[in-house]
């Protein structure tokens, strides 16, 4: 095990993938020049010369040409700069990588990553803070992976890079200098297999992203009043691991499904149903869900604390659903 | 680039085969059996043709949603094109793409596209997978005009020329996008003009006229294999049926139509061509026109004749099955 931040294991992801595998290649907007914005893609262009390509600021051009190069059997690595650039990019994510296995009858494929930096990190307001998970999820075709700790960052990474099928690789601005231990050696996650971070008998709290993190505080606090809650990250929203999440539930009888993002119509409200539908009968009290309110997200530090949900938001949801 | 009599034989026989395809789809409309919609190639089979014509069969090709010529020309099979027509099983998407989306992925044709001018982008990144892998292939994309006024065409033929890829970017321009005429919502005339913002060449023949189109596309597909990166090829076409079924074409009138076809019909002007000198007898004609009809006809039975898809296909191909993830 070594300690390494986020954004660390992402590119020490990406270093041991391109060695393996001469069809993996980078492309977008200043990856190169300074390391890439997020320092991910640092020394790739030094490492693998030929292999990067910096871009016009062109997002419809930047994912076209990442589908056209998976077609044709590269596996390119896009960096959309901020998530919030994909909308520039729809026709390609959606009606391209997303269907281009299903309308060819399964002739073609596009194994392509699409890295999107999302959240809130530095104060950015509303057109370079948002998350957008489920508008992903409800498209077929494509991967929603959410990593919250360096470990799994590098472990789905890689499994990402090796997907047949695009994959949407969300990545959470704020603790790209978070650190955490990573395994040494080959370290791979499968997509698609949710995570218990930890382990309790009263609530389930299900986690997306840095939920996570603010869950496990959240956790330690409710001890205080005598419950020991269970946290799951499912780690990818599409697939999702219906099965652990379910197996926990059922468990525990109490769900909490927290996200950053809108609630409304969000990744959670998908949860949330899945978990009605399936373990209503081992429910003793309603899903609740946290997550921010449906509102733009604003430009002030004041404003902000009202929107982004914190440890304290689970720790009353706990509360709540637990009375 | 001279046409030579085999290569202009061969051309003919293409153009006749997507004639009848089209015209025969159309029948099958009209009988119930084709279903959805279909955008006709007739008229503009001498782009196509002319293009394919310099072509391997690993080099690259995307379409429009107005793409079964250009399947045909690259060497798909007719029967299975008309099977996805159809919705069945023998299709070449299993009957899950369609008119707007037939592909033969082992010609390394990745299909048509029903979004206008999506195929763009996809086709810089063709010609790039082919520039990172060495090989000396050369993609082609086909766009209408009306893809020349999206952002994607700009944004990938400024990449294209960026970093000198092996691409030739063909617009069809056929004077209507949709229904409305070229220039009531276009300020450049010929979409060829626009090469110069990306500093490519940019050349415009009469796409009725497949010994321009052959020779134009040869030199642009020359310039791209050898390393000299793209060209925007502008052939000016014309279809000879509406945007798509079910078209009143009020846009247009039928005298204008009938002087396309009766004048400038790219089958009969390769026919004289070929007549003039006497590279094609009256006897070769009706040969060729009869297997091309005897091919449709049997790719219609085949489509006829084929399994509709199993209720299961619903759900395969969405994505790779957990076992093949590594």
């Amino acid at each position: 095990m070594k300690t390494m931040a986020f954004n660390e294991a992402l590119r020490e992801g990406l270093h041991e993938e391109m060695a393996r595998d001469d069809s993996i290649f980078v492309i977008g907007e200043d990856v190169i020049t300074h390391g890439g914005p997020y320092k991910v893609t640092e020394g790739v262009a030094e490492r693998f010369p030929g292999r990067i390509f910096e871009t016009p600021i062109a997002e419809a051009g930047i994912v076209g040409v990442g589908v056209g190069a998976a077609l044709a059997g590269m596996r390119p690595v896009v960096e959309l700069m901020y998530l919030d650039f994909v909308t520039c990019a729809m026709d390609e994510v959606v009606n391209q990588a997303a269907k281009m296995r299903y309308m060819s009858g399964g002739q073609g494929s596009v194994p392509m990553v699409i890295r999107l930096p999302c959240g809130v990190g530095r104060l950015l307001a509303a057109q370079h803070s948002q998350i957008m998970e489920s508008w992903f999820m409800h498209v077929p075709g494509l991967q929603v992976v959410v990593p919250s700790t360096p470990a799994d960052a590098k472990g789905l990474f890689k499994s990402a890079i090796r997907s047949p099928d695009p994959v949407m690789f969300f990545e959470y601005k704020r603790i790209y200098t978070s650190k955490g231990e990573v395994p040494d050696g080959e370290h791979l996650v499968p997509i698609g297999l949710a995570d218990i971070k930890r382990e309790g008998e009263d609530a389930t709290i299900i986690a997306v992203g840095p939920m996570v993190e603010k869950s496990l505080e959240a956790a330690i606090t409710l001890e205080d009043d005598g419950y020991d809650v269970e946290v799951v990250d499912p780690r990818s929203l599409s697939p999702l691991d219906t099965d652990t999440i379910c197996s926990s539930v059922r468990k525990t009888g109490r769900a909490i499904v927290c996200g950053e993002d809108s609630a409304f119509a969000g990744a959670v409200s998908e949860i949330a149903a899945m978990i009605g539908e399936n373990c209503f009968h081992d429910l003793k009290a309603p899903v609740a869900r946290v997550g921010s309110p449906h509102v733009p997200m604003p430009f002030s530090a004041e404003l902000v604390k009202h929107v982004v949900p914190s440890s304290e938001s689970v720790v009353s949801a706990v509360q709540a659903v637990m009375n | 680039m001279d046409l030579s009599a085999e290569v202009c034989l061969k051309i003919y026989t293409d153009m006749w085969r997507i004639r009848l395809f089209e015209e025969e789809a159309d029948r099958q409309t009209n009988l119930g059996n084709v279903v959805g919609t279909l955008h006709m190639y007739c008229g503009e089979e001498a782009v196509a043709t002319g293009v394919c014509a310099n072509l391997r069969d690993d080099d690259y090709v995307l379409g429009t949603h107005r793409s079964h010529g250009h399947c045909l020309a690259k060497g798909a099979k007719s029967d299975r094109m008309m099977a996805e027509l159809w919705g069945k099983a023998t299709g070449t998407c299993k009957g899950k793409g369609g008119s707007m989306h037939v592909a033969d992925f082992s010609l390394n044709m990745l299909g048509a596209n029903g979004i206008v001018g999506a195929g763009i982008g996809p086709t810089t990144g063709t010609a790039l997978a082919s520039k990172l892998r060495g090989t000396d292939q050369v993609s082609v994309c086909f766009f209408g005009d009306g893809a020349a006024a999206r952002g994607t065409f700009h944004e990938a033929i400024a990449m294209g020329s960026l970093w000198t890829l092996p691409v030739v970017y063909v617009c069809e321009n056929n004077g209507y996008q949709q229904w409305v005429p070229r220039e009531n919502v276009a300020v450049v005339d010929s979409v060829a003009d626009m090469a110069a913002s990306y500093s490519i060449p940019g050349v415009s023949v009469d796409g009725q006229d497949v010994v321009e189109v052959y020779e134009a596309a040869g030199e642009a597909v020359k310039r791209a294999r050898e390393g000299g990166g793209p060209t925007l090829l502008e052939a000016r076409t014309y279809r000879f049926y509406g945007h798509s079924l079910g078209d009143e074409q009020q846009y247009r009138s039928s005298e204008e139509v009938d002087e396309w076809k009766e004048n400038r019909d790219p089958i009969k002007l390769l026919a004289q061509f070929m007549r003039d000198r006497d590279w094609l007898s009256e006897k070769q004609d009706q040969t060729i026109q009869a297997e091309a009809n005897a091919e449709i006809n049997a790719a219609t039975r085949f489509a006829e004749e084929s399994p509709w898809p199993s209720a299961d296909e619903v759900a395969t191909d969405v994505v790779a099955p957990i076992q093949e993830v590594a």
